[in-house]
């Protein structure tokens, strides 16, 4: 599904540049579930932006459904995100103006689908994340936890093959960071691939491959005891 | 193009976010708001000049004579000039072809009784073409012709006022009127855009005014109407050539203007031309620096909503928003917002204008205040442009924002 050979990236600041990924290889199969740890600036969520055609890297290939992420224009890596990724961010990134509902319905207006019928889809997700009732709702009238349900529930509208979550648990209390867990097992377990990041043992432990991050190289990439479980 | 979807995504925003709406609309309808009323009250001003000319024909002359204020070969000042027949004709032959309509005026004061009826009024004794020259409008009968000239039949036109007060509702036409103790036909009556001193008067031949009372040739004015082929400078040429002539003909010094001067409406259209010229001069400068200023406006604060969305933006794009989506988005917005905001502002102008209407008149010469659909439908047609460009840019450049920079925003 996600395939990263020699991927280097580097941030210009002034006249100098610093060198961020130096060099990743990384292959994800359709259906897993990785989470990436590692202490903070190693370049988590640089991977991560990558992945997911937020960001360009320097060097490298990048195959993302067996496609070569190469020259992108924006118009073409809004379709690719469209179609084949949900997000999940620490900051939830909820448009504030916006019901719960009309939240998730969002990425569904930019596939093309009708009023009423992405209203419907929408109500089925938020449904499946136990916020029926709050469909209606701002987000500021909803806690942390709801809102990271929301935001779940619109990056899974679209049925992606890969759902990115940069921190999904960062903000939450420990109940809620189970809650939102329990929520990407399931995604998991219905087939979609997640990849998370995150600095929680106890998060990455209910994953079922921890891919280490130090200074912008792999350090190690073995499968958890949730993988071997099942 | 209508894309419902699209239409309600925009009107949540706006709805939303009213307070940002209200401000960006506010400066679109204040200009267009500035600009109507500017337009509106040089248009009451000119409609108001043009008025003031409206009595008589535009391109009317008249040769007035008096006293000589310059002693010339040999004559003393103080001379009473005459106008006469012979220069009546001199005129009508030397200048054929820059003259439309001309008439000789004398003017009279004479009692004027029906039955038991009596009062004084002032008479003129004219030609034809005087009917033209002075707008006279004939409500029954019809005004004098060249064969009551020839014959000098004493025929009378009397004002629409002379019938009231003379004949009340009782009909006039055709009746004997005793003019200064003979008798005279009312052959017509005539009303006049003038006002009532112009409706307060009556109309004879003439001919039949120089044989009877003096018997002689005298005339009191030339009045004329030059051609309306003639250029305002070419009219004006005219008239000071034939001031020039006929003070060399009477005898006149060449710089005596109290002996006998030309009037000429040609002179006053050009300078009533040149001062509305200016005063237009004047609103096109401010009313386009008012629509400037609107636009500077708008775009500073499309710049502004523009850099307080980008996050938003930068959401939409991770949910697969296309750049085209995100700017065809903000300039239809904008579009909206300044299209709306610009029929508020003109439509209250109108408004303001139309309760202004004639109260001006009297103190500020401001009559009848009004824009034209011409410069309405420019106005917003570049206010719309200024939307769709203010809009355009910075949300172009928003679009392109990669979306991770764009999400980092606050
Ligand atoms: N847009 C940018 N411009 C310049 N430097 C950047 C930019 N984004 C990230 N960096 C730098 O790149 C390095 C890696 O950043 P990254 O966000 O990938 O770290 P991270 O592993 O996600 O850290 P954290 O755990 O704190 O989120 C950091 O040193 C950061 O300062
Ligand atoms: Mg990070």
């Amino acid at each position: 599904m996600i395939k990263i050979e020699k991927l280097h990236k580097s941030y210009p600041i002034g006249k100098d540049s610093l060198h961020v990924l130096k060099g990743i290889d990384l292959h994800i199969k359709e259906g897993e579930f990785v989470s990436i740890m590692g202490s903070s600036g190693s370049g988590k969520s640089t991977l991560l932006n990558i992945v997911g055609l937020l960001d360009i890297h320097d060097e490298g290939d990048y195959y993302l459904n067996d496609q070569l992420i190469k020259d992108m224009n924006e118009k073409k890596s809004a379709i690719l995100r469209n179609k084949f990724l949900g997000f999940v961010f620490q900051s939830f990134n909820l448009i504030s103006y916006k019901t719960a509902l009309e939240n998730v319905a969002l990425p569904l207006y930019y596939k093309g689908m009708s009023r009423k019928e992405r209203l419907k889809v929408a109500l089925e997700y938020l449904d499946k994340v136990g916020l029926k009732d709050w469909a209606n709702h701002l987000p500021n009238e909803l806690s942390g936890g709801q809102k990271q349900r929301v935001a779940i529930a619109r990056a899974l509208v679209t049925k992606p093959k890969v759902v990115l979550a940069d921190e999904p648990t960062g903000a939450l209390d420990s109940t809620t960071t189970d809650s939102v867990m329990d929520l990407l097992k399931d995604i998991n377990d219905e087939g979609m691939t997640v990849f998370v990041i995150t600095h929680e043992e106890e998060v990455a432990e209910q994953t079922k491959r921890i891919v280490r991050l130090k200074d912008g190289v792999i350090i190690s990439d073995e499968l958890t005891k949730a993988s071997k479980a099942v | 193009m209508f894309d419902l979807d699209r239409w309600r995504e925009i009107f949540q925003s706006i709805n939303k976010n009213r307070l940002r709406s209200v401000m960006s609309g506010f400066t679109v309808a204040f200009a267009i708001l500035l600009f109507t009323l500017l337009f509106g009250i040089v248009s009451g001003l000119s409609n108001s000049f043009k008025g003031a000319f409206a009595d008589d024909a535009q391109n009317s002359m008249r040769v007035r004579v008096w006293k000589t204020t310059k002693p010339f070969k040999g004559l003393q000042t103080g001379r009473r000039i005459q106008l006469k027949n012979d220069e009546y004709n001199y005129v009508k032959e030397e200048y054929a072809n820059k003259i439309q309509y001309q008439s000789a005026r004398i003017y009279k004061n004479f009692t004027l009784k029906y039955k038991n009826k009596a009062d004084n009024y002032n008479i003129r004794a004219v030609n034809p073409a005087h009917q033209f020259l002075e707008k006279t409008i004939i409500d029954e009968g019809r005004f004098l012709n060249e064969r009551d000239l020839k014959e000098k039949s004493k025929v009378i036109v009397i004002g629409r006022l002379v019938k009231e007060d003379l004949f009340g509702e009782r009909p006039a036409l055709g009746k004997r009127l005793n003019v200064n103790g003979s008798s005279y036909q009312i052959i017509g009556i005539f009303s006049d855009d003038g006002g009532d001193n112009e409706e307060r008067i009556a109309y004879i031949p003439v001919t039949t005014a120089q044989m009877i009372y003096g018997n002689n040739d005298y005339i009191s004015q030339i009045v004329l109407g030059y051609n309306p082929n003639l250029s305002l400078d070419a009219a004006i040429a005219f008239g000071n050539r034939m001031e020039r002539d006929l003070r060399k003909k009477m005898n006149i010094h060449p710089d005596d203007q109290s002996a006998l001067s030309v009037r000429n409406m040609a002179e006053a259209n050009k300078g009533v031309g040149q001062f509305m010229g200016i005063l237009y001069a004047i609103v096109i400068l401010v009313g386009s620096g008012t629509l400037v200023a609107g636009i500077i406006g708008i775009s500073n604060i499309m710049i502004f909503v523009i850099k307080e969305r980008t996050k938003e933006f930068g959401i939409r794009k991770a949910l697969g928003a296309k750049p085209s989506s995100i700017v065809g988005m903000v300039v239809q917005e904008s579009v909206l917002i300044t299209t709306l905001a610009g029929y508020l502002g003109l439509s209250l102008g109108t408004y303001l204008l139309s309760l202004i209407g004639n109260s001006l008149e009297e103190d500020y010469f401001i009559k009848d205040p009004s824009v034209s659909t011409g410069i309405v439908v420019g106005a917003t047609i570049v206010l719309i442009l200024s939307g769709l460009i203010a809009g355009y840019l910075p949300a172009k450049r928003a679009a392109n924002i990669k979306p991770i920079v764009a999400l980092r925003a606050d």
